[in-house]
């Protein structure tokens, strides 16, 4: 199989992960989403990899996940305090940073 | 031998040195220590003055180099030190005089209990003002220079209690800064026209320049020498510096520091050779000078301010010879020298003479005092006679030379500075009689008490005296006064005949300043003539007012003219109106366009980058998803601009 619809495959999922970013309120979905897009970006690094035939995307690749678990745990905790605060996880409540 | 030169300056630093720091434990013997040290350096000076006689006319000049000052990539400023003819002159005239007013003031401030801070600046004033005539180039003059206007300052204002010494230190101060303006642009325009200050190459060099440059060099020198000198149109400090210790007028103010404008413009003579215009110049101002000092001179009745307008005057025909170029410098010089010897002379007259009178100024308050200091009347004659131009006293010799030289100048312009001259001259007659006959004839009005007047609220019965005026006891000063006077009267009789004799000072300059023959359009016996008659008229004159008829011990208010010259010419409103109210108004100005127009771009820059963060804040609306899209479309724009600047 030809290793590029591997890219229109990271494509639509990093689209998908955009859009959901940027039209859902709820942060977990919003969350969710971000994670879609990093993983859609590790399959492309993945393919890339496959393309010119070394490891550097694989590399790569590991690197994104060990920080996407990292902001995992940070992210989730964040949210989870601002639950418990606001009784409600919309992204759009939280906006006290803006002048 | 050239070693010896620095030991000229060094010797009254150190002193000043010794007394200014030395505290307390010097005051009994401070006095002593400072005529010490001037004696010494007058001695080194009289010791180098031998040797230089003794070496033939062109090997007279000696240098010593003492270090390096600022050594600068090309820029060289060194401490070194030139004495030849002219510097010699002045050395003996600087340490001579100066030796013999310490040793008056020893009498003089004997009472003063700052009498030893009284001889440490006066050492230092003596260091200042030889290093003045020693150095070699320019900028080592200029310390000189400003050293001497310091020396001048803290004498000026010594009694700084009395706030119109204060005043007067600071006015002097003021008005030599403007000079002192015009002698460092001089420096400045000499290095770059000529890469160096040093007298051999700049003087050597003018040929070489052109007139433009050296015009613009020749009037900032004639700047600077109008505020060290008095002249117009700064000359208005000079009245009011009598404020200062009588001592410090007849050194100072009379003798030394106000010629160092005369000394410099002689020095210069190379400059003011090349560029005419500056000579036209120099010549204007030594002309109207001579007049303005000799008209306030007339109308005052402070002794020490109608001498210092004669010393205006005086210095006016010295600057007027100077400008006359190679057939003036050297009788400049020489008429500097006598004028240095009566003009001292008369100022420790003055000051023996309110020594006598309770310090009293007022010459209206004088009078008959011949009787009761005989050797301060005789001296002080002996200096009037030399001022006036009595035959065959030395200011007859110098100023009839002077006279002779503007005559000689040819054309109208001679004609009108011959007259001049010859106007001052019978101008200065009328004045110094008239100083003289209020002074020491006529009767004694310090007898009576003093008619109040608003002018005068000195004239108020002094505290303690429960209202009742007691007359001074009018006396003659201890010998320790009376002996330097006795000295300067026999330099006034005698200088002038010995240098004109075989033209032996002319002769002694002539390597320095050059000299030429003037061709004048009168004979040298018509102007002598002429001089001698113009003399008898002004003493006529003064005699017919102020000696045949009794001087009123209140000033009359006197015509339009004697009023302005009570007050100086108006000088000082002048500068008031013009320098004060101008600059007041200027200042407003400024500040004003400060207020509107550089504040007003600041802030204006401020309000716009206010609004414009105003407007950049709307784009921060605090929802998370806006951010997101901001970020989105710019990592798309990123993206766009790669691929775009790979295809290009």
């Amino acid at each position: 199989m030809n290793p590029v619809y591997y890219l229109y495959l990271a494509a639509l999922l990093f689209t998908i992960g955009a859009a959901g970013v940027l039209i859902r309120r709820n942060a977990i979905v919003v969350f969710m989403c971000i994670e879609l897009m990093l993983n859609a970006c590790n399959l492309a690094f993945v393919t890339f990899s496959r393309l010119h035939g070394n490891l550097d995307g694989q590399i790569i690749a590991f690197f994104t996940m060990v920080v996407a678990a990292a902001e995992v745990v940070v992210g989730l905790a964040i949210i989870v305090t601002i639950f418990r605060t606001r009784h409600t996880a919309s992204v759009d409540d939280a906006s006290l940073m803006k002048l | 031998m050239e070693n010896l030169i620095a030991l000229l300056v060094a010797a009254p630093l150190v002193g000043a040195a010794l007394l200014l720091c030395g505290g307390k434990r010097l005051d009994r013997t401070g006095h002593w220590i400072g005529t010490l040290f001037a004696a010494a350096s007058f001695a080194v000076g009289v010791a180098l003055f031998a040797d230089m006689l003794g070496r033939s006319a062109d090997h007279r000049a000696l240098h010593q180099h003492l270090f390096s000052w600022i050594p600068v990539g090309g820029f060289r400023a060194d401490v070194a030190f030139q004495l030849d003819q002219l510097s010699m002159t002045f050395v003996l005239l600087i340490t001579g005089v100066g030796s013999l007013i310490h040793v008056y003031s020893i009498g003089y401030m004997e009472h003063d209990e700052r009498r030893r801070r009284f001889f440490g600046y006066l050492n230092l004033f003596l260091a200042a003002m030889l290093l003045l005539v020693l150095a070699d180039n320019y900028l080592l003059l200029y310390v000189g220079w400003e050293g001497v206007g310091l020396a001048s300052y803290l004498l000026i204002g010594f009694w700084q209690h009395k706030p119109s010494a204060a005043t007067a230190a600071k006015k002097a101060f003021l008005v030599n800064r403007v000079g002192d303006m015009g002698l460092s642009i001089a420096i400045m325009l000499m290095f770059t026209t000529f890469g160096t200050f040093a007298f051999g190459p700049v003087l050597a060099s003018t040929g070489a320049t052109s007139e433009g440059k050296l015009t613009a060099i020749g009037l900032m020198l004639l700047l600077a020498a109008c505020g060290k000198s008095a002249q117009v149109p700064l000359q208005s400090w000079l009245g009011d510096a009598m404020e200062g210790p009588t001592p410090v007028s007849a050194l100072i103010h009379a003798a030394t520091m106000v010629t160092a404008g005369v000394y410099l413009i002689t020095r210069s003579g190379a400059i003011f050779n090349a560029a005419p215009d500056a000579q036209t110049a120099v010549v204007a101002v030594g002309a109207v000078t001579l007049l303005f000092g000799a008209i306030v001179g007339c109308a005052k009745d402070d002794i020490k301010k109608a001498l210092a307008g004669s010393t205006m005057s005086q210095i006016g025909y010295m600057i007027l010879a100077a400008g006359l170029g190679p057939i003036g410098y050297a009788f400049a010089i020489m008429h500097l020298v006598t004028h240095g010897f009566f003009k001292a002379g008369l100022f420790l007259g003055a000051g023996s003479v309110m020594h006598g009178m309770n310090d009293e100024v007022d010459m209206r308050r004088y009078g008959g005092l011949r009787k009761y200091m005989p050797i301060t009347f005789i001296t002080f004659g002996l200096g009037y006679l030399a001022i006036i131009g009595f035959p065959g006293l030395s200011g007859f010799f110098s100023k009839d030379k002077i006279i002779e030289a503007a005559f000689a100048k040819g054309g109208t312009e001679g004609w009108i500075l011959g007259g001049a001259a010859l106007l001052g001259a019978a101008i200065t007659a009328f004045y110094m009689t008239r100083v003289m006959l209020m002074t020491f004839f006529g009767e004694e009005r310090w007898r009576n008490a003093p008619t109040p007047s608003p002018d005068r609220p000195s004239a108020e019965p002094a505290a303690g005296t429960g209202g009742e005026y007691t007359p001074p006891h009018p006396h003659e000063s201890p010998k320790v006064m009376t002996l330097p006077m006795v000295v300067l009267a026999i330099g006034s009789v005698f200088a002038g005949g010995l240098f004109s004799l075989n033209e032996a000072f002319v002769k002694w300059l002539e390597p320095v300043t050059s000299f030429a023959h003037g061709h004048s359009p009168v004979s040298a016996t018509t102007v002598t003539a002429a001089t001698t008659v113009v003399l008898f008229l002004g003493v006529g004159v003064a005699w017919l007012m102020y000696g045949r008829r009794p001087v009123p011990s209140l000033a009359p208010r006197g015509s339009l003219l004697t009023r302005a010259a009570r007050r100086d010419l108006l000088q000082d409103d002048f500068n008031h109106i013009v320098f004060v109210r101008g600059g007041g108004h200027l200042t407003t100005t400024l500040v004003q366009l400060d207020h509107t127009l550089v504040d007003g771009a600041v802030n204006g820059t401020a309000a716009s980058m206010g609004g414009l963060s105003g407007l950049l804040r709307q784009l921060q609306s605090g929802f998370v998803r806006s951010y997101a899209v901001q970020m989105l479309g710019g990592a798309a724009v990123l993206v766009a601009a790669t691929l775009l600047m790979r295809g290009v």
